[in-house]
């Protein structure tokens, strides 16, 4: 039996010790015991350094509120997670427990030292320090030496460095009525509820017991409530599990930590679930926190709340210490007290803050039992360093302040402000508050509109009269109040001074306060402290709390694991991929893969892999890159377009819709024929192009560009349904249904020549821009006569599924007549040879057709199109406007940068206005010299010019030339 | 996560499967000829942006695919109401300041 082991009762197991180790040491436990129960029976009080200061602390709760004891549990193999409450860990065999921001240990811990100098680490330290003071070198010696090691000194547990092994669950419930808090009042609602079987009932908690302070006070009445609950099969009970963000609609966010933790060692298990409720009606019943009470030193390990002090007694059959003091404000702390002195501890004295109290009916019980009670006392100080080892009494004058009255030795404070209901997560729907005078606390009022969210039992303040006090702020202290530390936020290290100076350095505003000494900040979102800092902020301005206001609750109630929210959103299953049905056979052939939108699309091929890495890189690529193109100018490529967009419109109406929504005469486009086509934004600016091709009368086959397929039929979808829902039009997306594979070369005929049934390929019957259906090696096809590349070329759709052998076919063709496959980068130089502009690389959102050489595209007998009202705007058609040029650099090997600056002068002064900038540039293998497309103010009229691109370390002349680079005739084309 | 009712489909919906589409009851003003600079202007740039209801468009994207309209309270995040595209405003979605005060919500 371990020191301070009760040695009867509570809810513990007595026959099943468990081992486990804290920063080491090995320490014993009993199964039901959480951490904090298990460190207190085995004496340990001191388990972490606080945030700023470095000061020792202690376990100071027995709940979710816990503001000091945090620790880092271990689970081996990378599963470690910090920042866990002690007070919410369960126990079982084998824990390895680590305290945190420490170092070298945590009885002598080196960032101690920030105490000493605690006056420079006070009420907005983060602000007025890390500016950097000019007597440390200023700002920059600052930020490089001084910061980093005052940050690194304050903080919490470290976040772990690798990625974590675990996995999670989610899951999507719905109820009529979601129970918050499985304490007495949570355990009669649900009951209650559940009584009609129709009625779906979810009650959770965050411990792994339902019963909350009836685990305490009547364990057999709690044991029989979750009984008959567990017999309703309309019943969910979630134990473990931490309702912590209340949201819109009656919509509960609650993470699970599931099961067993021993279990948690097999990897295909999840850890922790989340839970996604949408309720009928949602019911808080998550009780009522008790407050510390702020007195100089009020943060030594062995002071800790009285009602923490009774759990942990009754409960878990663990003696916080043997000599005990008590302060307080209410009366609930009588019932520590004589439950503590029944377990064979010392009660050595019951400081009332409450003058009036001496002669209550409970203080003359204390008396009876001969427990000194002093009214109208507080504590001034304690004594002690790793573990309280004293208190000094101070009498509290009728003027507010506190004269010493002499002392006494303890090994344990316990302390009561009384009880703060726990409205966090009604405050989170936007609820609305009343304040309650006599409770020193806010309740909920009205519920936000659209939730149905009742609270119950103490969280809606209803307590019996012992938990009820008032009692919140400072206590008072003898000499200067600026001279002791105070805590009223332990775990963001917040004193009643730092509060009162923030006040007068004129932060009156209670958001204000809470950023700028980070009191109910972080993790804790004020649990503990929240109405005192409220308090002493009443006090040093002479205003009432509710004229003070409350800062705003944030989820999540305690800290969630990013694991949780990220669920099975990670790797493989984190975005999806989308492959083209070549795609097996491009990696097989040495493809290296670019990401477009969702899509991997073949870069270029490395037929050979390069053998070191040195050729592996840019200069493996430019090789490859040269060597697709010129077998395409030359003999004949083969490209996978199938990610390209492809929309089906039909319908009686369909010329007329796409009339309407591209800038080119569609109605006039003859059966069998295409059309390059621009789609405008009705601003005038382009937003995508491709072809529209026209099977029949009433049906069309309309591409668009990779990624803005989803927004065309988006975009057509809305022009449908809400601007001109009387046409009879029907559009259908089959970018997933057909394969595309262009064929492009001199040789192109040649190579599907005999695999194509029913379409005489003769340029008489069918030249460039026709489309024709038939068929190509068995398989149904669209094929269409258009080139991106200049020469002559066929875009061959065929099912998707029916595609690779096809693909595979056309491949081995190409290799015999000495093409190959080409990727989308010489795909791009190629396109680039013949001024053909890619939308969202050469446009920008801000040009029209005339600005990229396309005014011709635009049917000008048009009434009206999507744009052209926009392209009538005064700016669209002003002088001076940016347009598409080429360039080339007079040392013709050079290859500009995209993106760079384009100025008149070769010694243009910083600031300069650019003229434009380089949108594409490519070496040509054809050309053998580098090539650019340019936007460029004016530019057509300064063809033949010299103009210039500062880089970093030169200036570049280039010459401004035609777009088009290669083949200006298009006698390539018609092959 | 809000609900949302498509009004095509009759129920209500998480926010998940819906795309918000701007405001709603903006007329594309027209023949292109008769329209002055000013007037495309505030067609295409101009919006009110309140505290209080705004009647916007929604698109059930990944349901029915159909539009929509919705009044919504921008300080509640409440949808009052939603309807279909085509339809008038219905008018118990009116902002409640122009509503007589015994019936403001
Ligand atoms: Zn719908």
């Amino acid at each position: 039996m371990t020191a301070f082991r009760s040695p009867a009762g509570g809810r513990i197991d007595r026959s099943k010790p468990i081992r486990f180790t804290f920063d080491g040491r090995q320490m014993h436990g009993h199964a039901g015991d959480t951490l904090a129960s298990a460190l207190l029976a085995n004496g340990v009080h001191l388990v972490g350094r606080s945030f700023k200061y470095h000061r020792p602390r202690g376990i100071v709760s027995a709940g979710a509120e816990e503001p000091n004891a945090l620790v880092t549990i271990d689970r081996g193999g990378g599963r470690e997670t910090p920042n866990l409450r002690a007070t919410q860990v369960e126990l079982h065999e084998g824990l390895v427990a680590r305290s945190q921001n420490r170092f070298p240990g945590l009885r002598f811990d080196i960032g101690g030292i920030n105490n000493a100098f605690s006056r420079f680490l006070g009420a907005g330290f983060y602000y007025k320090t890390f500016m950097g003071p000019r007597a440390l070198g200023g700002t920059k010696l600052w930020a490089r030496l001084f910061e980093p090691a005052i940050r690194r000194a304050a903080g919490l547990g470290r976040a772990p460095a690798g990625p974590d092994p675990d996995c999670y669950a989610n899951r999507f419930a719905h109820c009529e009525v979601l129970v918050i808090g499985g304490g007495e009042a949570g355990l009669a609602e649900a009951l209650r509820r559940s009584e009609d079987p129709a009625c779906r009932v979810i009650l959770c908690d965050e411990q792994a017991e339902f019963g909350g302070w009836m685990l305490v006070e009547a364990p057999e009445r709690a044991d029989e409530m979750v009984e008959a609950l567990s017999a309703r099969p309309n019943v969910t009970l979630l134990p473990r599990s931490q309702a912590f963000g209340a949201y819109a609609q009656n919509f509960v966010a609650i993470a699970q930590q599931l099961a067993d933790p021993l279990a948690l060692s097999d990897p295909e298990l999840p850890r922790e679930r989340l839970w996604q409720v949408r309720a009928g009606e949602v019911v808080l019943a998550s009780g009522a926190i008790e407050r510390p009470l702020v007195f100089p030193d009020n943060d030594r390990p062995g002071i800790l709340l009285a009602g923490a002090a009774e759990t942990y007694l009754r409960r878990y059959g663990v003696l916080p210490g043997r000599k005990i003091a008590i302060l307080t404000a209410c009366d609930t702390a009588y019932g520590a007290a004589f439950a503590l002195q029944d377990a064979g501890a010392e009660i050595v004295a019951i400081a009332e803050t409450r003058t009036a109290q001496g002669a209550s009916e409970i203080a003359a019980r204390a008396v009876a039992r001969g427990i000194p009670v002093l009214p109208g006392m507080t504590i001034v100080g304690t004594t002690g360093h790793l573990r309280v080892s004293g208190v000094q009494l101070g009498r509290i004058r009728p003027d507010g302040a506190a004269e010493p009255s002499g002392g006494f030795t303890a090994d344990t404070v316990l302390m009561s402000g009384g009880w703060t209901p726990s409205i966090h997560l009604f405050s989170q729907t936007k609820g609305k508050l009343r304040w309650e005078e006599g409770l020193g606390a806010y309740l909920p009022a009205t519920p936000a509109p659209g939730q149905t969210i009742r609270v119950i039992g103490a969280a809606a303040g209803e307590m019996p009269p012992e938990m009820r006090s008032p009692a919140i702020g400072a206590l008072p202290a003898p000499g200067s109040p600026d001279k002791v530390k105070a805590f009223v936020d332990f775990q963001n290290d917040v004193t009643a001074r730092d509060l009162r100076l923030a006040t007068r350095e004129g932060f009156r505003a209670i958001e204000h306060v809470k950023r700028y000494t980070t009191t109910g900040m972080a993790t804790d979102q004020g649990k503990t402290s929240n109405l005192n800092a409220l308090g002493i902020i009443a006090a040093e301005t002479g205003r009432s709390v509710p004229e003070i206001g409350l800062t705003t609750f944030r989820a999540p109630y305690t800290p969630v694991t990013f694991g949780l929210f990220a669920g099975q959103a990670r790797g493989d299953l984190f975005d999806p991929v989308r492959r083209t049905p070549m795609h097996d056979w491009a990696e097989r052939n040495g493809a290296v893969f670019e990401d477009v939108g969702a899509w991997k699309r073949a870069h270029y091929f490395l037929p050979r892999r390069p053998v070191d890495a040195a050729a592996s890189g840019h200069a493996a690529m430019h090789e490859a890159v040269q060597a697709e193109c010129r077998k395409v100018r030359e003999a004949v490529g083969l490209f996978d377009a199938s990610t390209l967009g492809k929309i089906e419109v039909v319908g009686p109406d369909a010329a007329e819709f796409l009339e309407r929504a591209y800038v080119n005469p569609v109605r006039s486009l003859a059966v069998g024929r295409c059309r390059y086509a621009l789609l405008l934004n009705e601003a005038g600016f382009i937003i995508d192009d491709g072809i529209i091709a026209r099977l029949a009368e009433d049906r069309f086959h309309v591409t668009t560009t990779t990624s803005g397929a989803a927004r065309v039929f988006g975009m057509f979808e809305d022009y449908l349904q809400t601007e001109w829902p009387d046409l009879k039009v029907w559009q259908t997306s089959v970018t997933e249904h057909w394969a595309v594979m262009a064929v492009q070369g001199p040789r192109a005929r040649d190579i599907i020549a005999d695999l194509v049934e029913g379409i005489d390929l003769s340029n008489a019957a069918f030249p460039h821009m026709a489309v024709r259906e038939g068929r190509i090696a068995g398989m149904p096809c669209r094929l269409f006569r258009v080139s991106f590349t200049g020469e002559l070329g066929y875009e061959i759709n065929v099912p998707a599924g029916l595609a690779l052998p096809l693909w595979e076919r056309l491949a081995e063709r190409a290799a015999e007549f000495g093409g190959g496959p080409y990727g989308t980068e010489a795909m791009h130089v190629l396109r680039a040879e013949k001024g053909h502009i890619i939308v969202g690389q050469d446009t920008d959102g801000t040009m029209t057709p005339d600005d990229m050489g396309l005014g011709w595209a635009i049917g000008k007998k048009k009434p009206d199109f999507i744009g052209k009202r926009g392209l009538m705007r005064p700016d669209l058609v002003a002088p001076g406007r940016k347009q598409l040029v080429g360039l080339v650099a007079e040392d013709r090997s050079r290859v500009l940068e995209e993106g760079a600056q384009i100025v008149p002068d070769s010694l243009a002064p910083a600031g300069t206005h650019a003229l434009g900038h380089v949108t594409s540039a490519y070496f040509s293998a054809a050309l053998g010299h580098g090539i650019a497309l340019a936007v460029v103010e004016d530019g057509r009229n300064r063809v033949g010019q010299v103009l210039h691109i500062p880089m970093e370390r030169e200036t570049i002349a280039v010459r401004v030339v035609e777009p088009v680079f290669l083949d200006p005739e298009g006698t390539r084309l018609h092959g | 996560m809000l609900l949302i009712r498509c009004p095509w489909c009759g129920m209500d919906r998480p926010e998940i499967e819906f795309r918000h589409a701007g405001a709603a009851h903006i007329t594309r003003p027209g023949p292109p000829d008769r329209v002055s600079d000013e007037e495309w202007a505030a067609f295409l740039y101009l919006r009110d942006n309140p505290k209080g209801r705004v009647a916007e468009r929604w698109r059930h994207v990944h349901g029915c695919g159909r539009f929509f309209n919705a009044v919504r309270d921008t300080v509640t995040d409440v949808f009052v109401v939603t309807y279909r595209a085509g339809e008038p405003r219905p008018p118990e979605s009116a902002p409640p300041e122009t509503l007589p005060p015994e019936t403001r919500p």
